[in-house]
């Protein structure tokens, strides 16, 4: 059955069967600008209305982020930063927060649950959630703290790159909406060099250290910054300046596993000695009458 | 359960999840991506009402427009082709979709009449007239035909008309005509907020 818009799967979670591999779509990645953003949240509003979701009326909690944090519900934030500098220059850095879709995701490797977390060949990395059984092991393996479990079906949720936009070739909702295309989207190929491009820009503005964030850590992400100070990238709410996937997941994962299927097997051969060796546990005949 | 239902139990689910992880799950080979929605919607153009910017909008409605189908519209999103905005929208624009559908919407004329606090609806017809017929009672009443020298003025100072910023250059022309016409100098449009 030729079902009406489909990716091609490049990796699946907890499964060891090869995806197919012979056709190669074209990468896509979507690249935000931080010095052209000016904090409007119209992505976030562009995401919530297209992915039907509706985010629940939260408190102000002192600063302009709204909601205070990612959610089930809110699968994109604008985080706000206000950094001082050492010459006491205020700066207010603006961060569209969200899944970057890592090459190398870290929530797919951790995930147990066979297929309930895919990473297309174009690079979008998409939850089903239907295969999800919220056991959060994604959230462990995120190096950028983006998986959410929801309250109401306790299955993981985070941005899709609106895959389903994407498949029949339009572009995410956040990059179609940005009113001071901050948000652009593409191939990876053309947005690294637009990345680049914008960062020679800002260098030459002034900004000596402006760069372009494409992590080598996690194989490089199909959501990209463009940074002004690239060096400090902590200062944008946390950006982790090289992220990698937690130990614990390939520990987990690689280590632990052949062990724990070794302790396994162990055991069954053990029983199966001891049954053969020491035999069946022989009941009574009174309590087996009782019972019956 | 006695010893031998724990066992049935315990070999079915053993069998079950064998064949399960041998391959024979039922999920399918093909993760698919979720339907795209606006596949087989009609598509409308409209311009966002917020603000003077006026952006162009495409609004997205159930059905194909066949008789027995009642519209409703399930996404707005900006409208490429459109000079204005070319696709893109504000948060306020993003978000048309749920001023749409908010029960706070004014969707017909309504009247609160001198000394009521009461809004109460009224058809368009009736507003229509009603603008008109207070329009005539001010300008029959204050318009001025010639100043202190005794030059024809013919102006009318007493009402004011605050025009469309969205409108089109046809019916902005029509919109000067109509309000000069009648002598009106106080002229704005809402392009100015």
């Amino acid at each position: 059955m030729t079902l009406q818009s489909s990716l091609d799967i490049q990796a699946r979670s907890a499964t060891t069967t090869p995806s197919p591999s012979v056709r190669s779509s074209a990468a896509v990645a979507k690249l935000i600008d931080e010095s052209k953003c000016i904090g409007c949240k119209a992505c976030q509003v562009a995401c919530q209305e297209w992915n039907e979701l509706r985010e629940e009326i939260g408190n102000n909690v002192g600063v302009y982020d709204n909601p205070s944090d990612l959610s089930a519900s809110s699968w994109t934030l604008m985080r706000f930063a206000e950094v001082e500098d050492k010459d006491n220059n205020l700066s207010w850095l603006i961060r569209k927060d969200g899944c970057m879709h890592c090459a190398d995701p870290g929530c797919l490797k951790a995930c147990p649950a066979p297929g309930a977390i895919v990473q297309y060949s174009n690079g979008i990395v998409d939850f089903k959630q239907e295969a999800c059984i919220g056991c959060g092991n994604c959230i462990t393996g995120c190096p950028f703290n983006i998986p959410r479990i929801s309250k109401k079906d306790n299955k993981a949720y985070k941005c899709t790159l609106c895959s389903d936009r994407v498949a029949v070739g339009l572009e995410p909702a956040c990059v179609k909406t940005c009113p001071t295309g901050a948000i652009t989207f593409g191939s990876k190929e053309d947005m690294v060099s637009y990345g680049e491009k914008r960062t020679k820009e800002l260098q030459e503005r002034g900004y000596a250290n402006a760069g372009l964030y494409n992590p080598a850590g996690v194989g490089g992400t199909h959501v990209m910054y463009v940074l002004r100070h690239a060096d400090k990238t902590e200062q944008y709410s946390g950006l982790p300046k090289d992220p990698s996937i937690s130990p614990l997941v390939s520990l987990w994962k690689g280590a632990f596993k052949p062990l724990a299927l070794l302790g396994m097997g162990v055991t069954a051969l053990a029983g199966f000695f001891h049954y053969m060796k020491v035999g069946p546990n022989e009941v009574e005949d009174e309590k087996s009458r009782e019972e019956a | 359960m006695n010893r031998r239902q724990f066992f049935r139990t315990c070999a079915a689910g053993l069998g079950g999840s064998s064949i399960a992880m041998l391959g024979f799950s039922p999920q399918p080979v093909l993760a698919q991506v979720r339907g795209f929605k606006l596949a087989r919607t009609t598509e409308t153009r409209s311009t966002c009402p917020y603000c003077s910017v006026s952006c162009g909008v495409i609004m997205y409605t159930l059905g194909d427009n066949a008789k027995n189908n009642k519209p409703s519209i399930i996404h707005v999103e900006g409208d490429p082709d459109h000079p204005v905005n070319r696709g893109t929208l504000c948060p306020k624009g993003a978000g048309l979709l749920d001023m749409i559908h908010s029960p706070n919407r004014l969707k017909y004329p309504e009247v609160r009449e001198a000394k009521s606090k009461e809004w109460r609806r009224i058809s368009w017809d009736e507003a229509y007239t009603r603008i008109a017929k207070h329009m005539k009672e001010d300008r029959d009443k204050n318009f001025i035909t010639k100043n202190d020298k005794g030059v024809t003025v013919n102006r009318w100072n007493t009402t004011a008309m605050l025009a469309s910023s969205a409108a089109s250059n046809e019916s902005g022309y029509l919109t000067v005509k109509s309000a000069r016409g009648m002598g009106m100098t106080a002229f704005d449009t809402q392009a100015r907020i």
